[in-house]
């Protein structure tokens, strides 16, 4: 059977690895077709195509798919949808918006954040904050589903898939986009970088906060934070890690000054090395850190930077 | 205008889950449960249009088993008008899927005629993420999702949203569905005599079979399991002994 994978695609440009660990988690359920859609999408369509494991690419490029508007573009998933058995996409904020539009166009239901590809009906995903694992078998003839990346391993490069395009659907326009509020960064992208340095409530101030970002550096890392971090307007909300922000599992995950809340836990503990940096020795964090340090971050995170 | 909110009856977010032992779902018998996290901030703007005059009435629906009454109790005591209940569920154990619970406030949307759908973004036992966008794919209304910031203008709203990139603004027709997100507000406490209010307050109940909907599940949840567990580790004395730790794990 034959799979649609919507590739995620932000001003023209592919998220190749969010986009390939979906690849990945779908090639066992059939032949899979990538959708790239955009204003401009035709370099993402060809990145796409270079995708090991993808057999063909289509792309949609007009102005209407430009601002990632969730109402055209479940249009063009469900005008798609025909002969396509599932229709899946990585589970960004992008693809959660839309995914939940196109499985109610097609009256059935969505299977957010599949962790593990069981049968072609059977998934596993998390569910309260993680603290369980679901295993269901949808009844629905037509399988629509996001993909929790931090599971998958990345397909590899090497595919030359065929690129087509597709004809776009009917706007509804229902909605207009106005702008965008984006931080250039020259750091790794949280959900796909190999160590992640996060900070908590205890940095205490944005300036503060730059300890973490002079560690993170120094390791090459992307930076992370609490809620209460970017409540506290310590760190932007897109750092956010945890059951409502992002899924991350790098090979080193670093906790400073972040008590271990199970919603923050959610979006981090699959990480394959844990550390934690807390002066609470009670905090709960340590009960899921293979490396433990007591004291105060303020102490220990400069001198850390300088020895790393 | 009308605003509806959707609200849910779920776990308390402080409570831990525990998987039942026969693996059949999580143990909710003698749990505290509370108003889904995001239901309340959707909540409390609802109220704060109605303040600001932008909003006439603010109707809160659930659906789910009769106890959801007292989650509808919580959202007249912060300053909703009325409640709708619809009872789908006798077991406390028996989740309502999104998909059941669109139909259900799409009928209750064509009853009430809102301009403004505030629903949660998420709920926090299942973490589907789901309801908002079905109800809007099922009115043909426009989605603003994860919303950190909303205005009512006229005929639009403008609504500031929380994606991975940053923050994203657009503008949406009304009538339309807007789901909030953590840092929309900070929701109010319900005051003594508003609890006593609220107790007068209208609280209309349905069935889902009055509203024609079948809530029978698509997703058959063949078994819930524990994650696999990750024991901690040990304390390091030093940061030298950190960065001697790491090197060997060959992470940095
Ligand atoms: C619906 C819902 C969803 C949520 N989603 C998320 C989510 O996605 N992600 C998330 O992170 N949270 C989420 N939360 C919030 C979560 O419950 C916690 O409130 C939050 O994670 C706490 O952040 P924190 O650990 O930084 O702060 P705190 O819990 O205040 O912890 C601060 C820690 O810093 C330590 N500390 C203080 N000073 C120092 C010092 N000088 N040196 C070293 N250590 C120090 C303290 O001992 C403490 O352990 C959510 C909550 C709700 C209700
Ligand atoms: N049973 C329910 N009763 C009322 N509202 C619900 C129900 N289920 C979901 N919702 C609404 O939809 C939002 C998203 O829920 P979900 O799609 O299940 O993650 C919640 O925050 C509520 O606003």
């Amino acid at each position: 059977m034959a799979v649609l994978l919507l590739g995620e695609v932000t001003n023209g440009v592919l998220n190749r690895d969010a986009t390939a660990k979906a690849v990945k988690a779908v090639a066992p359920l059939g032949e899979v077709t990538v959708l790239c859609a955009g204003a401009s999408a035709r370099d993402a369509a060809a990145e796409a195509a270079s995708i090991a494991g993808v057999a063909k690419v289509l792309v949609a490029e007009d102005a209407r798919y430009g601002h990632r508007l969730a109402e055209p573009t479940a249009a063009l998933l469900a005008s798609l949808a025909g002969e396509y058995e599932h229709i899946a996409a990585p589970a960004t904020t992008d693809a959660k918006n839309v995914m939940p539009r196109v499985a109610a166009m097609l009256d059935v239901m969505v299977i957010p954040e599949v962790s593990k590809v069981i049968d072609a009906a059977t998934f596993e995903r998390p569910v309260y904050a993680g603290n369980a694992i679901q295993t269901v078998r949808s009844r629905d003839a037509r399988k629509v589903l996001t993909i929790r990346t931090a599971s998958f391993e990345a397909a590899g490069p090497g595919g030359s898939a065929p690129v087509a395009e597709a004809t776009p659907a009917a706007d509804p326009a229902l909605s207009q986009w106005l702008g965008d509020e984006v931080a250039a960064s020259d750091r790794p992208e949280l959900t796909s970088a190999r160590r992640v340095v996060s900070g908590g409530r205890a940095l205490g101030s944005k300036e503060q906060f730059a300890l973490i970002e002079a560690l993170a550096d120094k390791l090459g890392a992307a930076v992370g934070a609490s809620r209460a971090a970017v409540d506290s307007g310590y760190a932007p909300n897109d750092w956010q890690v945890g059951q409502t922000g992002k899924v991350v599992a790098p090979e080193l995950y670093v906790a400073v000054g972040i008590s271990g809340a199970i919603q923050h836990l959610a979006g981090m503990k699959d990480s394959k090395v844990i550390v934690a940096i807390n002066k609470d020795e009670e905090a709960p964090i340590f009960q899921i850190a293979d490396y433990g340090l007591v004291g105060d971050l303020f102490q220990l995170v400069p001198e850390m930077t300088g020895k790393v | 205008m009308k605003i509806l909110v959707p609200v849910k009856r779920v776990i308390d977010y402080n409570v831990k889950a525990r998987v039942r032992a026969d693996g059949s779902g999580v143990d909710l018998s003698n749990v505290k449960m509370s108003m889904n996290p995001f239901d309340e901030i959707a909540v409390e703007e609802a109220i704060r249009l109605k303040e600001r005059g932008a909003a006439s009435e603010v109707i809160v629906v659930s659906v789910g088993v009769r106890q959801a009454a007292e989650t509808l109790r919580t959202a007249l005591a912060m300053g909703a008008d009325r409640a709708i209940l619809v009872v789908a569920a006798d077991d406390v154990h028996q989740d309502i899927e999104p998909l059941a619970v669109a139909k259900i406030l799409k009928a209750v949307v064509d009853q009430e005629q809102p301009r403004l759908v505030i629903a949660g973004k998420q709920a926090i036992d299942n973490d589907m993420n789901a309801t908002g966008q079905m109800l809007a794919a099922l009115l043909g209304w426009g989605q603003a999702t994860f919303a950190s910031k909303l205005e009512v203008e006229g005929e639009v709203a403008r609504v500031t949203r929380e994606v991975d990139g940053g923050l994203q603004t657009i503008e949406v027709r009304l009538p339309a569905i807007v789901t909030a997100d953590l840092r929309l507000n900070e929701p109010r406490y319900a005051s003594l005599p508003n609890i006593m209010k609220a107790k007068k307050k209208p609280l209309e109940e349905k069935t889902a079979a009055d509203l024609g909907v079948d809530v029978s599940p698509r997703l058959e949840v063949v078994g819930v399991r524990e994650p696999e567990g990750r024991s901690a580790g040990i304390k390091v004395g030093s940061v030298d002994e950190l960065v001697t730790k790491l090197k060997e794990a060959g992470v940095i």
